[in-house]
C-alpha cells in the first residue's frame, strides 16, 4: 500500500464518522466538548453555522451521525449526538446568540433571488445568501415559515415556539416574505427578473390507497400529511376512538401518536412489511410502543370495509417475507384478517409534484416526473434554476434538505457572480496539537465506560392529554455532562511522524484495541489479514505510514481507535501527536 | 488523563482455548518510561501466555528490584506475584517453587539484580536447575538510579554522559551455559517475532530456562556509542535462526528445507520448530553452541534465538525426589506423621 497522505482533509474528516456521515457535516465532537464545558452558547452557534436548526434537529433528527459513532462499534450504543444537540439549544444564552447571528440590514449586492417553499432547504439558502447582500423574497403558502417541519412533525415531539424561534432567526435578517401565496407558475416568478430561483417546495402529495371502496369514503379516510397538517394549524381536532394507521414509516408514528392525543383510544399500526424492515426510526417505533400502540405486521391492505356508506373498518391479508431470490418478496398466505376502524390514517409514502412548472421553460424533467438536478451544484436544465431538499430527488430528511440548502446558496452565489459552478470551494481545515505536558491533553481524553443515557419522558397520562406537550424533557445539565463524556472525541487525530519513530513497539504494545501493526508492507487485501486484529471492517480505512528503517511500515486500523491517545502517550520521541482536526464546510461567499 | 487504560477491547478479539479473553492476562498500565524495552517483553509475556492457554491463576510471577523487576505489574494482573528484595528473587522462586511445583513460574530481574547484587543467587537457581523461567530484562545500565554502566555494559560502550565504559561485560548466556543450563536462550524487546515463541518454549521446558532480552533503556542508554541501543542492537543482531513454538494439541504446517531446519519435541509434548538455521547450528550440541555464541562475541554480533536446549532434563523435584502435591494440598497426617514415624526414623540411626 501506498503511504496515506494526511494533509489531504478528507482522510481525517472520514476518520470523524460521525461529521463524515452528517449530510451537512457538522463538526459533532467540536460541540460534545463544548457542551461538557458547559459553554452551550458556543455550542449551539457551531451547531447554528452547519446546520441552521439545531433546536428543531435535537428533537427530530433523523441522526445518519448515530449509526455511524464510533462508540456504536466498540459497545452497543452509540452516543446520543441528538439528544445532545438539544442540549445545547435548550441552554444557550438567548441573547448572547442573538447578538452572534449576523444582523441586518446588510449592504445589498442588487442581486434578487426568489425561494419557492418555506421549508429547511429554502430557509438555509436565505440565512447562507442574505448577509451577502441578495434580496431574498420568500413564497409559500402556509401561515408562517417552516414548511414540513410545521406541518408534519407533531407539537409533542417539536414544540411550535422552539421552531418559530430558528426560523425567525433567518427571517429577521431581512427577508422579504410572501406567506400565503401558493406560487401556481414559475413562468411568472421568473418573469418577475430574479437573479436565481430556488425551488424547495419538498415532497407534498401524500399517496393514497386505491382499494376497494375506497372511491366510497370522502370522510374518515385521511392522507398522513395532509392530516397532520391539519391538526397543525387546528383544523383537525379530533379522531374517532377506533383509528388504524396504515403505514410503518416515521409518518406513521407521527400519525398514530397525534391520534392518541385527539381522542384515539384503540390506535393500531398496521404494516405490509416485518416488524425489523419497517422504515420508521427504532426510537421512533419505541415512543409509539411506549403509547401503547400496537403493531400488525405483515399486514398486506386489501380494501375499506363500508356499512351505510360509512367506514367501519379494513380488511388485510397476512403475507409471508420471502428471501429466497436476494430480494425480499411478501407471498400471500390467503389469510385475512379485518379490523374494526373509526378512521383511517394513510401514511404509506409521500411523492413530489410539480403541477406548477410549465413545460416549455427549458426546465427538463426526467424519470418519474423528476427535474434533472445536478447533484453537486443543485442546478436544474434551466441555469436560473435551483433544487434542493426533498424537491431535488425526493424525500429525505430535514438535515439534507439543510446539506442541500448550502451547496445551493454556494452554487447561486457563484451564478451570480458570473463564476464556474463546478469550482466547488474548500473546506476550512484546522490541525492543532492537544499536548500539555507529560501526561495532559488538552482534551478529555480518559474513556469512561457509561453506557447510553435515556433521556427523561414527560408522565405519560398528562402528555397523551394534550397534542401541544413535549413528551421528551431533555438531558438536564448532569445527564447532559455525562453523555457528553461518552463521546471519543474522534476528531483529536493520532498523527504519525515516520521520521521521528525508533520502532520500539510501544505505541502497538499499549493500543487497548490493538489498532497499530508494524508489519512489511503489502496489498491492501493481504494487509487487511495479516494485522494484529485482521481488519474486516472495509468501510473503514488503514493508515499506512512511509516505509521505517527496519524496512516495515506502521499500519493504523482506524476502526475502533478509541483516540485515547495512549500511543501518543507511551511514545518516547513524539512521532505520535494527539492533533484536534477541524473541518467545516465551505459556505456561500 | 494519566495513566487510565481504557476497558474497551477490539471486538473481533476470540478467547483462548480456555475461554480466557487476552485482558485477563493483562495488568495494569505501565509507568515505565515511554518507549521503554521492557513493556514489550511484557506484552510479549502476556501474549505467549494468552496463546498457550495457561490458566492465569497457574502462574506466579517472581521478581526482585529495579525497573524490570517492577514490570510484574504490567502483566498477568490475575496471576501470582511476589516483589522480593534487590537480587532475591531466585530465593524466592526456590521457596515457591519447592512449595508447590503445580505452577509456571516466571522469574523476572534485570542486568543490575542479576549480574551484580543478585548474582551469588543467580549462578545457585542455574545449579539446582528450578524450573523457572529466568529472564534477565537487560539495558545494560542501571536506569532506576539514573543510567550508571552496568556488569552487562560492553566495553567501551558510551553512556549518556559521554564516558565509555572500561570494563569487560558479563555475558549472562555464556554464564548460564557454563554453569549447566538446559535452556538458554537471547532476544531482543524489539523483536516479538522471535521473543513471542521463545517465552512458550521456555515456559513448556521442565527446568530452569534462561532469557537474556536486550531491552533498550530509551531514557538513559539509547544514546549514539551504546551498545545497547535500538540502533545498534538492529545493526549487530544476528539470528540462529527462526523459530515457531507449536503446542501439543496442533499439527505442524509448515514444510522447511531438510538440513536448515529442526523439530525439538518437548516433555510436554509441544514441539519446537526450527528453521533457517545458521550453517550447521545444533541447538542440542552444548560444545558448538557454546563455540558459536564466543565466536559471535567476538565479532562483535549479538547472536538471537534458542542458543541451547536440553528438553531431557531433571528439574530439582527430580532431584530432591520431593512430593508431587503441593504443600498446601498436604493432608495433616501426612505433613506431620506422628510420634511413631519419629520413632522409626530415629531408630534407623540407632
Amino acid at each position: 500500500m501506498k503511504p496515506t497522505d494526511t494533509s489531504n482533509p478528507e482522510y481525517y474528516h472520514k476518520v470523524v464518522d460521525c461529521q463524515y456521515a452528517c449530510p451537512a457535516h457538522t463538526p459533532v465532537p467540536e460541540y460534545i466538548r463544548l457542551i461538557a464545558a458547559g459553554r452551550f452558547t458556543d455550542a449551539y452557534m457551531i451547531n447554528w453555522e452547519s446546520n441552521v436548526f439545531p433546536g428543531v434537529l435535537g428533537r427530530t433528527c433523523d441522526r445518519p451521525c448515530e449509526p455511524a459513532c464510533r462508540r456504536g462499534r466498540v459497545e452497543e450504543e452509540p452516543v446520543a449526538i441528538c439528544r445532545l444537540k438539544r442540549v445545547a439549544a435548550d441552554y444557550k444564552d438567548k441573547e448572547d446568540v442573538s447578538n452572534l447571528i449576523p444582523k441586518g440590514p446588510f449592504p445589498k449586492n442588487g442581486k434578487r433571488i426568489a425561494l419557492i417553499g418555506g421549508g429547511p432547504a429554502s430557509l438555509t439558502v436565505a440565512r447562507d445568501l442574505a448577509p451577502l447582500g441578495y434580496e431574498v423574497h420568500l413564497y409559500d403558502e402556509q401561515i408562517k415559515g417552516g414548511g414540513m417541519m410545521r406541518t408534519q412533525i407533531p407539537a409533542f415531539r417539536l414544540p411550535e415556539s422552539v421552531l418559530d424561534e430558528e426560523v425567525n432567526y433567518i427571517l429577521d435578517m431581512g427577508i422579504d416574505t410572501h406567506f400565503k401565496t401558493y406560487v401556481s407558475s414559475l413562468k411568472e416568478i421568473l418573469d418577475k427578473g430574479y437573479d436565481a430561483v430556488f425551488v424547495g417546495t419538498g415532497a407534498p402529495k401524500g399517496k393514497d390507497l386505491k382499494l376497494d371502496n375506497r372511491e366510497l369514503l370522502s370522510s374518515n379516510v385521511h392522507i398522513g400529511i395532509q392530516w397532520l397538517a391539519s391538526v397543525a394549524f387546528g383544523h383537525t381536532t379530533k379522531i374517532g376512538k377506533k383509528v388504524l394507521v396504515i403505514g410503518g414509516g416515521n409518518t406513521a408514528m407521527d400519525c398514530c401518536r397525534t391520534s392518541r392525543r385527539l381522542g384515539g383510544d384503540d390506535v393500531k399500526v398496521v404494516v405490509r412489511s416485518p416488524f425489523d424492515e419497517m422504515k420508521a426510526s427504532p426510537w421512533e417505533i419505541e415512543d409509539a410502543q411506549h403509547e401503547d400502540i400496537p403493531f400488525h405486521n405483515c399486514h398486506n391492505p386489501k380494501g375499506f370495509l363500508v356499512q351505510d356508506g360509512k367506514l367501519v373498518g379494513m380488511r388485510f391479508e397476512i403475507v409471508e417475507a420471502n428471501y429466497d431470490t436476494g430480494k425480499r418478496r411478501l407471498i400471500p398466505t390467503g389469510e385475512i384478517v379485518d379490523f374494526e376502524a373509526d378512521d383511517v390514517i394513510i401514511a404509506v409514502g409521500q411523492e413530489n409534484t410539480f403541477p406548477w412548472i410549465e413545460k416549455d421553460l427549458g426546465l427538463e424533467f426526467g424519470e418519474w416526473e423528476m427535474p434533472i438536478v445536478d447533484k453537486t451544484t443543485f442546478q436544474s436544465t434551466h441555469p436560473k434554476v435551483f433544487f434542493g431538499g426533498d424537491a431535488a430527488f425526493g424525500p429525505e430528511n430535514v438535515i439534507t434538505a439543510v446539506a442541500h440548502g448550502h451547496q445551493a446558496a454556494i452554487s447561486i452565489d457563484l451564478f451570480c457572480n458570473g463564476a464556474d459552478l463546478k469550482d466547488r470551494p474548500h473546506p476550512m481545515t484546522n490541525l492543532i496539537n492537544q499536548k500539555m505536558g507529560i501526561h495532559e491533553w488538552s482534551y478529555d481524553s480518559a474513556v469512561v465506560n457509561d453506557l447510553r443515557y435515556k433521556v427523561p419522558h414527560a408522565d405519560k397520562k398528562q402528555s397523551l392529554k394534550d397534542r401541544k406537550m413535549e413528551v421528551e424533557l431533555g438531558f438536564d445539565f448532569d445527564l447532559a455532562f455525562q453523555e457528553a463524556q461518552r463521546c471519543l472525541n474522534c476528531d483529536v487525530q493520532t498523527s504519525f511522524n515516520f521520521d521521528k519513530c525508533i520502532e520500539c513497539d510501544a505505541c502497538a504494545d499499549v493500543c487497548p484495541t490493538d489498532c497499530i501493526t508494524f508489519i512489511e508492507n503489502d496489498d491492501e487485501a493481504d494487509l487487511r489479514l495479516k494485522l494484529k486484529v485482521p481488519a474486516l471492517n472495509q468501510t473503514q480505512d488503514l493508515f499506512v505510514s512511509e516505509t521505517l528503517p527496519t524496512t516495515r511500515v506502521l499500519i493504523k486500523d482506524e476502526n475502533v481507535c478509541l483516540h485515547c491517545g495512549l500511543c501518543a502517550e507511551r511514545c518516547p520521541t513524539a512521532a505520535w501527536e494527539m492533533e484536534k482536526f477541524l473541518y467545516k464546510t465551505a459556505k456561500a461567499g | 488523563m494519566t495513566y487510565i487504560k481504557p476497558a474497551f477491547r477490539h471486538p473481533d478479539l476470540q478467547p483462548n482455548a480456555i475461554g480466557f479473553h487476552k485482558k485477563d492476562y493483562e495488568g495494569a498500565i505501565s509507568t515505565l518510561c515511554a518507549g521503554c524495552g521492557h513493556d514489550s517483553i511484557s506484552s510479549a509475556i502476556v501474549q505467549a501466555c494468552f496463546d498457550l492457554a495457561i490458566e492465569p491463576h497457574k502462574i506466579a510471577k517472581i521478581s526482585g528490584i529495579g525497573c524490570s523487576s517492577k514490570t510484574p505489574t504490567y502483566y498477568l494482573g490475575q496471576s501470582h506475584g511476589f516483589n522480593s528484595v534487590h537480587g532475591r528473587m531466585p530465593s524466592v522462586a526456590t521457596g515457591a517453587y519447592l512449595a508447590n511445583r503445580n505452577l509456571k513460574y516466571i522469574g523476572v530481574s534485570g542486568d543490575g539484580d542479576t549480574a551484580s547484587i543478585g548474582m551469588g543467587q543467580f549462578v545457585h537457581a542455574i545449579r539446582r536447575n528450578l524450573n523457572v523461567v529466568y529472564i534477565v530484562m537487560n539495558n545494560g545500565c542501571y536506569g532506576l538510579t539514573k543510567g550508571q554502566d552496568s556488569a552487562t555494559a560492553d566495553e567501551g560502550s558510551i553512556s549518556k554522559k559521554g564516558q565509555a565504559n572500561p570494563f569487560e561485560a558479563i555475558d549472562l548466556a555464556s554464564l548460564a551455559m557454563e554453569l549447566g543450563a538446559t535452556f538458554v536462550g537471547r532476544s531482543f524487546s524489539g523483536d516479538k517475532t522471535q521473543l513471542i515463541p521463545l517465552i512458550k518454549a521456555a515456559l513448556s521446558h521442565p527446568g530452569f530456562a534462561f532469557l537474556d532480552v536486550i531491552s533498550p533503556c530509551v531514557t538513559f542508554n539509547n544514546n549514539k556509542g551504546s551498545t545497547k541501543s535500538y540502533d545498534y542492537t538492529r545493526e549487530h543482531i544476528e539470528a540462529t535462526g527462526t523459530m515457531d513454538f507449536v503446542p501439543f494439541e496442533q499439527e505442524i504446517t509448515v514444510d522447511y528445507p531438510e538440513g536448515s531446519s529442526k523439530s525439538i519435541a518437548m516433555h510436554d509434548g509441544s514441539i519446537i520448530e526450527l528453521s533457517k538455521l545458521a550453517n550447521g547450528w545444533d541447538p542440542q550440541d552444548r560444545m558448538a553452541s557454546f563455540m558459536k555464541i564466543q565466536e559471535a562475541r567476538i565479532k562483535g554480533q549479538i547472536l538471537t534465538g534458542l542458543l541451547y536446549i536440553d528438553p531431557e532434563t531433571k528439574d530439582l523435584h527430580q532431584m530432591l525426589n520431593t512430593t508431587e502435591k503441593s504443600l498446601n494440598q498436604l493432608e495433616a497426617n501426612v505433613l506431620s506423621p506422628g510420634l511413631k514415624s519419629l520413632v522409626d526414623i530415629n531408630n534407623e540411626y540407632r
